[in-house]
Parts: structure tokens; sequence; C-alpha cells
């Protein structure tokens, strides 16, 4: 039987990790997969990784917090090591609908490499104007570097082949990973495609989320990646 | 060169021997390698040049266009400084990588231990 494991870098999401996990338990259960949901405790100082190892999943801890970008990396990593077949990130802080998992699984199924659940796909969802404008300018920012155009680069929810998880090598630590990931798709020449995916902005996920300030230094980061 | 020297000169002249000692003792201690201390040889070799010869930087800047030859200087200088900054950055996210990747390998092969200890 083949094999998913479901990647969930989070940061001291205590008090959503043990909802979005029990609703991703009940939300793969159909798959006729051999399953794990991984969380990868990114240097937590409230109680995730307890609470997520209660509920079920296997913790991966960071000694001490790296940033998303690494986070993902460890998960990618593990998936690697394990020889699964296919991985899927999905957002800590309950953002995302499990339910869209099938989704980006059946896309995986179909050949494609990687698969990215995009907001902007979904006419139902409702995202804040400013995060809005910042995720296009993401997009742009994805296209002058990388020269690939995807209509939600900043996406966290991503499926995965095994072809992508032998060849993605990501170097950044933070939030600029969701970019630098497409210079590994040109790179390893790797085939991907979209699928709408549901997005649900609560004040908790929006507080969680990087910074609309934050994304001049996610600029300067992959400008600094391009001359390493 | 002047017929005498200014104190202002001595001064920076001393400055000057003891940044090259500096950089002396780093390249035997291994700390920087012979592309560095080359490097900055011929750095503080042009500082001595404009520090005792100030005319040349004047006879420089006429030849690029510029007015003064301090201003030639400073041009060099910040331009110089904006390079080293950005080589730092680029050396510091160099380094963060690296400290994730050793981070990775704790944390995964803490898993492997803890996943051996429950079979």
């Amino acid at each position: 039987m083949k094999t998913l494991v479901i990647l969930i870098p989070a940061y001291n999401e205590d008090s959503v990790i043990s909802s979005v996990i029990k609703q991703l338990q009940s939300a793969i259960k159909t798959l006729k997969l051999k399953k794990t949901i991984v969380v990868i405790n990114d240097g937590s100082t409230d109680k995730t990784a307890n609470i997520a190892q209660q509920v079920g999943a296997k913790v991966i801890n960071h000694p001490i917090n790296r940033g998303y970008g690494a986070a993902l990396q460890t998960g990618i990593e593990y998936a690697k090591r394990t020889k699964a077949d296919y991985a899927i990130t999905f957002d800590a802080d309950g953002q995302h609908d499990p339910k869209d998992i099938a989704k980006v699984y059946k896309a995986l199924k179909q050949g494609f490499d990687i698969v990215v659940g995009s907001r902007f796909l979904s006419k139902t969802n409702t995202i804040p104007f400013i995060r809005k404008v910042i995720l296009k300018l993401g997009n742009l920012a994805t296209f002058i570097f990388f020269g690939i155009w995807i209509s939600d680069s900043q996406s966290g929810f991503r499926g995965f082949n095994q072809k992508a998880i032998k060849n993605i090598k990501l170097k950044t630590n933070h939030m600029e990973v969701s970019s630098e990931l497409y210079s590994e798709v040109k790179k390893h020449r790797l085939s991907f495609t979209e699928v709408p995916i549901s997005v649900k902005y609560t004040q908790y996920s929006l507080s969680k989320g990087q910074t609309n300030l934050n994304s001049f230094n996610v600029l300067l980061k992959l400008v600094y990646k391009l001359f390493r | 060169m002047p017929t005498f020297i200014l104190p202002i000169q001595i001064f920076f002249f001393l400055f000057i021997l003891f940044a090259l000692s500096r950089v002396i003792l780093r390249y035997k201690d291994g700390e920087i390698h012979l592309g560095a201390l080359i490097f900055w040889l011929v750095i503080w070799a042009g500082a001595s040049v404009a520090v005792f010869s100030p005319e040349n930087t004047t006879q420089l800047a006429r030849s690029l266009g510029i007015g003064r030859g301090v201003d030639v200087v400073i041009y060099l200088a910040l331009t110089l400084l904006f390079y080293l900054v950005f080589r730092i950055h680029v050396l510091i996210e160099n380094l963060e990588t690296k400290f994730s990747q050793v981070i990775r390998e704790i944390s995964l092969k803490d898993t492997d231990k803890q996943a051996v200890k429950k079979t």
C-alpha cells in the first residue's frame, strides 16, 4: 500500500492543533493509503508537542525555533527518509479545510509532481484586501525571480510525490521558502498544477500568519538567495 | 610627497600598521585565507599612499572626472563598505542554513530513537 505523510509545521499552536489533527484524521480516513500525520514542532514554548502526540500525531521536535521554512524542510526530509510516496503540507492554524486533502491527493495520483492548493481559484474565499495585494505581489516576485507563474505561490497547502520529495532541497528558513520552492520546481523540471482550496481566516489565524510588513524582509532574502 | 609630515598622517599611518598587524596575525592563525590577506594588504597599502601622497588622489580624481581627491576616497570607501556588508549578510544566511541542518539532524535522530524505544 502506498504511503502518505501529512506534514504540519507548527509553532505555539496549542489552542488549535488538537482540532486540526482530529479533523484531518477524519478527512483522510477513506483514503486507501498508509497515512501518518506528522507535526514538526518548531521549538514551541507551549504545549503544542504534547497535545499533538496525545491526539495521535507523530511529532518531530526542533529544540529551538528555526522558522517555517526550516520546519517544512525537516518534514520533507522525514518524508524522504521514510520513503513516503506522497507528502502534503498543511497549516497548523486551522486556516485550511482538511476536506481539500482529497483534491490534492487526486491531482498527485494523476501524476503531477507538485500540487498547490490555491486560495484564488475558489470563488467562495474571502481574503482580506491587503493580504490579497501582498499575495499577488508574492506571485509577481515568484515570477520575476524564478520565472514561474502561479496563482497562489504563498500557499502552505501543497502536495508532493516521491520525485518531488527526493529532489527538493530548501535553504531558506522562513516564509520566503514559499517562493524558493518554485526555484526548485524549475531546477528539477517538476510538473505542477493548482487545485482550488477553501480558506477560513479568523482573528487567530491572521495573528499567526506573517505580518504584511514582513513581506519586504521576504523579498530581500530572495534577492540574497540569488547571489549565494 | 610633502616635505614635512603632519601629526594626522603619523596617526593614520600608526593605525594602518595596527590594522596590517591584525590581518597578518589572523592569516598566521589560519582564520583568514591567502586571498583575504592579499585583499586587505592592497586596501591598507592604498590607504598608506593616500595618507602620504594625497596629491595622487587628486590626480586620480581628475582622471575620473571627479572634483577632489577626498571625494574619490569616499566614493571608493562607500562602495567597498556596501559590498562588504552584502557579503556579510550572505555569510550569515549561509550560517543560518547550516545551523538549521544541524537542528534537523538532531530532531530526526531523536525521532528515530523514540521510534526504536517504542518498538
